[in-house]
C-alpha cells in the first residue's frame, strides 16, 4: 500500500503541483522567475561551486533522459561491456563533480556573509534535497552496479507507465531501498520545484541563440498608427 | 532611411560645478530601496579620476561594449557564442568590491549609550549584512581629488599619454580637474540590450529610452559587464538588474528627468533628435578615430523635407517632428558640432553628448591670465593644463580634432562676448577668433544664449508621448489605464 502511495499517487501529486504552480506563477507573478544569482556578492568561490555543479548535474540528467527516451539504444550501447563501463564511469564522474560543486555552493552560502544574507529557507531546503538526491544516486551506482542498464529496462517503463496514466509499480516495488529513496526524493523535488529558485530552469534563455541582436519595442502598432 | 525619434541629452561640462544634486535627486526617487543602495544611476565623476565603479573605462578588465572582429561588430563580453559557456558564471561580472558595500551608521548608540566620559560614536554598519564594516570606498571617494595618487593617477585615460604630459598634469599647484556627470546614455546600439539572454532589456521605439523589464529579467547578468559605461546595476536583493529609466513617467508627461530638472548649474539640455536607424551598424563599425564625428551622421536634419516625409512614413507624430526642430541637443551636436559622445570607441553610439569643458583647460595655462598678444589665438587650448589628448581620450575616441574644434568654438564665443560686454577684446580679434573657429556672430549669439540664458522651456524640449493614442489602439479604453503611467511593481519584489 505504501508503495502504491509513494510510486503511484505521489508522482501525480508532484507533477500536478509542478505544472499548475509553475504556470500560475508565471502568469500571475513572473517576477519570481529568476536565477537569483549571487555572483555580484562573491565571485571566486562562485566559480568553483556553480560551474562544476551545473555541468555535473546537467550531464547526469542528460544520461537519465537518454535512458528514459531511448532505452533500447542505451541497452544496445551497454551490450558491449567496455562501453557499459565507459558510460557508468562517465555518469559517476559527472555526479561526483556535481556533488563537489554543490558542496562548495553550500559552504559558500554558509560562510560568505553577504551570500548568507540573500539565502532563503527554500534555498536551503532545495540545496539539501538536491544533495541527498545526488548522494543517493552515487550510492545506488556504487552498490547496485550497471544502473544505466536496469534504468533503461525497469525505471524507464515505470516512468512511461506514469506518463501514460497507467501506473505500474511492479517495476519499482522490487527495487532495493536506495533506489526507492532516490525515486521518492525525485518526486519530492519535482513537487517542490515551482516554489523555489529552480524555476529559472524553465526559463533558460534558448531563444537568445537565434533572436535578433537588438530589441526595439513600440508601444503601439506602427503600421496602423494614426497620425495627428 | 528608417527615421526614428530619440530623446537625447547634452551636458555642458563647462558649467558643471560638481555638486552631485543630480545624483541625489535620482537616488531619492529611484534607488533608495533595498538592494539598490549602492546604485547611482546618475553619478558625477572627477576627471582625472578612477570613477564609479572603480576604473570602469578599463575594458580589458570589464570587457564592455563592442569590438570589431574582421570588420564585424561583436560584443566584447558574453555574446551569443559564449553565452552557453558563461551562463553559470560570467567571467567579466564586476562584484560589489568594484563599487562599494553600502553602509549606514548605527545612530541608535547616540541615544542609547550609557553615560560616560567619551562621546558616543555611530559606527558604520553594512546595509547588506548589518555587520560593522570598515568603509574603504564610496561612490565619489575620488571627488575633487584631481591630483590624488590613489585616484587621479589611476585614471584609465592617462594610459595613452606620454610620461612628460602625465608629469605635467600632476605638477603641484598647477593641477586641474573637471567633472563628468554620467548616466545611462540610452545608446542607439546598446550592448546591454544585445547581451540580454532573456530579452528583458529593450529600446523603446518611440523615444529610444532603454528599459529593463523586471518581469522578464532572470538574473543571467550578461548586461552588467556588457554595458561599457557600467550603467546597468545588479540588485543584490532581488537578483535582477536595474538601470536608469530616464524618468520615463516624467518624460511621458513632458517633464524633464529628475537629474535634469534639479541641475543647479543648468548644464543639462534634453530634446529629441531624429536619426536614421539604417545607419547604426555602419557607423558603429568605423575606425576608432572617426567614431566621435561619425555619430553626428546618425542624426538627421529635422527641417529636411525628405527626413520629415520619412518620419511621417514611420508614424512619427507631427508634434514629435516639431519638437525635434527645437531640440537643444540637435543644435549643440549637429549644428554647432560642440557636443561629443563619451568614449565613442565603445561603439554603442551613446545618445548623451558632452560639450567638453573649457574653464579648467584654460585657467592657469601659463601661470597668468589669458593672453591675447600671441598671433596664435588658440594657443591656450594647445598647451592647456588638461592636455587635449586627455580630453580626446574621453570625448574624441582618441582623436583630438573634434575636441579641438569644440573647444575653439567655445573660446571664440567667449572672446566675442568679451568684446561685446567687457571690452578688453577688440572687434577685429573677436571676429578673427570666430572665423578661425568656424563660427560667425549670429551663431555665437545663439550659442551664448542657449548656453547661458536658456530657460526651462528652451533647455528641455520634450515631445508629447502620445501614449493615450497608443492605449486607444491597443486596448481601446483609455480609462482602464488612467493613473497607471509610472514605474512600479504589481507584486512585491520578494525572493521566492
Amino acid at each position: 500500500m505504501s508503495d502504491y502511495l509513494l510510486f503511484a499517487i505521489l508522482p501525480y501529486v508532484a507533477l500536478a503541483l509542478f505544472f499548475v504552480v509553475s504556470i500560475t506563477r508565471y502568469r500571475k507573478n513572473a517576477f519570481v522567475f529568476s536565477s537569483l544569482s549571487s555572483q555580484f556578492l562573491e565571485n571566486k568561490q562562485h566559480f568553483w561551486s556553480t560551474v562544476p555543479f551545473h555541468y555535473g548535474l546537467i550531464g547526469v540528467l542528460i544520461i537519465h533522459l537518454i535512458g528514459l527516451l531511448i532505452p533500447d539504444t542505451l541497452l544496445w550501447w551497454n551490450s558491449v561491456p567496455a562501453r557499459l563501463v565507459v558510460l557508468e564511469l562517465t555518469g559517476l564522474a559527472l555526479a561526483l563533480i556535481g556533488i563537489v560543486g554543490l558542496g562548495m555552493a553550500m559552504m559558500r552560502r554558509l560562510n560568505v556573509r553577504t551570500v548568507a544574507v540573500v539565502t532563503t529557507t527554500s534555498d536551503w531546503v532545495i540545496l539539501v534535497m538536491t544533495m541527498v538526491q545526488m548522494l543517493l544516486g552515487v550510492l545506488v551506482a556504487v552498490n547496485h552496479g550497471w544502473g544505466s542498464s536496469w534504468f533503461a529496462s525497469s525505471a524507464s517503463p515505470y516512468l512511461w507507465s506514469i506518463f501514460s496514466l497507467d501506473p505500474n509499480i511492479a517495476y519499482v516495488a522490487a527495487m532495493p531501498l536506495l533506489v526507492k529513496l532516490h525515486i521518492i526524493n525525485a518526486w519530492l523535488i519535482i513537487a517542490y520545484f515551482p516554489f523555489t529558485r529552480l524555476l529559472h530552469v524553465l526559463v533558460a534563455p534558448f531563444p537568445y541563440l537565434w533572436r535578433k541582436r537588438q530589441v526595439v519595442l513600440w508601444n503601439d502598432n506602427r503600421k496602423t498608427k494614426r497620425i495627428p | 532611411m528608417d527615421v526614428r525619434s530619440q530623446i537625447s541629452m547634452t551636458f555642458h561640462l563647462d558649467k558643471c560645478i560638481g555638486c552631485h544634486t543630480c545624483s541625489v535627486a535620482c537616488k531619492n526617487i529611484w534607488t533608495d530601496r533595498k538592494g539598490t543602495e549602492y546604485m547611482w544611476w546618475n553619478n558625477v565623476e572627477t576627471k582625472p579620476g578612477t570613477g564609479f565603479p572603480s576604473r570602469w573605462e578599463d575594458q580589458d578588465k570589464y570587457q564592455g561594449g563592442w569590438e570589431l572582429d574582421k570588420g564585424k561588430l561583436r560584443l566584447r563580453s558574453t555574446g551569443r557564442k559564449r553565452v552557453v559557456a558563461n551562463i553559470f558564471h560570467n567571467p567579466n561580472m564586476p562584484t560589489m568590491d568594484d563599487y562599494y558595500e553600502p553602509w549606514t551608521y548605527e545612530y541608535s548608540t547616540l541615544f542609547d549609550a550609557p553615560e560616560g566620559h567619551d562621546q558616543p560614536t555611530a559606527r558604520p554598519i553594512s546595509m547588506v549584512t548589518g555587520d560593522y564594516i570598515d568603509v574603504k570606498a564610496g561612490p565619489n571617494f575620488d571627488d575633487d581629488l584631481g591630483g590624488s595618487r590613489v585616484y587621479a593617477e589611476n585614471d584609465v585615460n592617462l594610459e595613452g599619454l606620454p610620461e612628460e604630459t602625465r608629469q605635467q598634469m600632476f605638477e603641484i599647484q598647477r593641477l586641474a580637474f573637471f567633472y563628468v556627470p554620467r548616466m545611462c546614455n540610452h545608446c542607439a546600439n546598446p550592448a546591454c540590450v544585445a547581451s540580454c539572454p532573456s530579452g528583458a532589456l529593450y529600446k523603446r521605439g518611440e523615444d529610444g529610452i532603454v528599459l529593463l523589464n523586471q518581469e522578464r529579467c532572470r538574473g543571467w547578468r550578461s548586461c552588467v559587464p556588457a554595458c561599457p559605461y557600467k550603467k546597468v546595476y545588479f540588485n543584490w536583493s532581488t537578483g535582477k538588474s536595474e538601470k536608469c529609466i530616464l524618468c520615463y513617467p516624467r518624460v511621458e508627461t513632458q517633464q524633464p528627468p529628475a537629474c535634469h530638472h534639479s541641475c543647479v548649474g543648468r548644464i543639462r539640455f534634453l530634446g529629441n533628435v531624429l536619426y536614421d536607424a539604417d545607419k547604426i551598424e555602419g557607423l558603429a563599425s568605423l575606425p576608432d578615430d572617426r567614431l566621435a564625428e561619425a555619430q553626428r551622421d546618425l542624426i538627421l536634419d529635422p527641417n529636411d523635407p525628405e527626413v520629415i516625409a520619412g518620419a511621417k512614413k514611420n508614424g512619427i507624430a507631427d508634434s514629435v517632428i516639431t519638437s525635434a526642430q527645437e531640440s537643444p541637443t540637435y543644435r549643440f551636436v549637429k549644428e554647432w558640432k560642440m557636443g561629443l559622445p563619451l568614449h565613442a570607441e565603445f561603439r554603442t553610439l551613446p545618445m548623451l553628448f558632452y560639450v567638453p569643458p573649457l574653464s579648467p583647460v584654460l585657467s592657469a595655462a601659463h601661470h597668468g591670465p589669458t593672453s591675447l598678444e600671441s598671433d596664435e589665438l588658440f594657443h591656450e587650448i594647445e598647451d592647456a593644463r588638461v592636455p587635449l589628448q586627455f580630453m580626446a581620450s574621453l570625448f574624441g575616441a582618441g582623436n583630438t580634432e573634434p575636441v579641438r574644434y569644440a573647444l575653439r568654438k567655445q573660446y571664440a564665443v567667449r572672446m566675442w562676448r568679451r568684446y561685446k560686454t567687457v571690452g578688453d577684446v577688440d572687434e577685429e580679434t573677436a571676429m578673427r577668433a570666430l572665423r578661425e573657429a568656424d563660427c560667425n556672430p549670429d551663431e555665437a549669439e545663439d550659442i551664448y544664449r542657449l548656453t547661458s540664458l536658456a530657460n526651462h522651456q528652451k533647455r528641455f524640449v520634450i515631445p508629447p508621448a502620445q501614449r493615450e493614442m497608443a492605449i486607444e489602439m491597443m486596448s481601446g479604453d483609455t480609462h482602464e489605464h488612467k493613473g497607471s503611467t509610472g514605474f512600479g511593481f504589481r507584486q512585491d519584489t520578494i525572493r521566492v
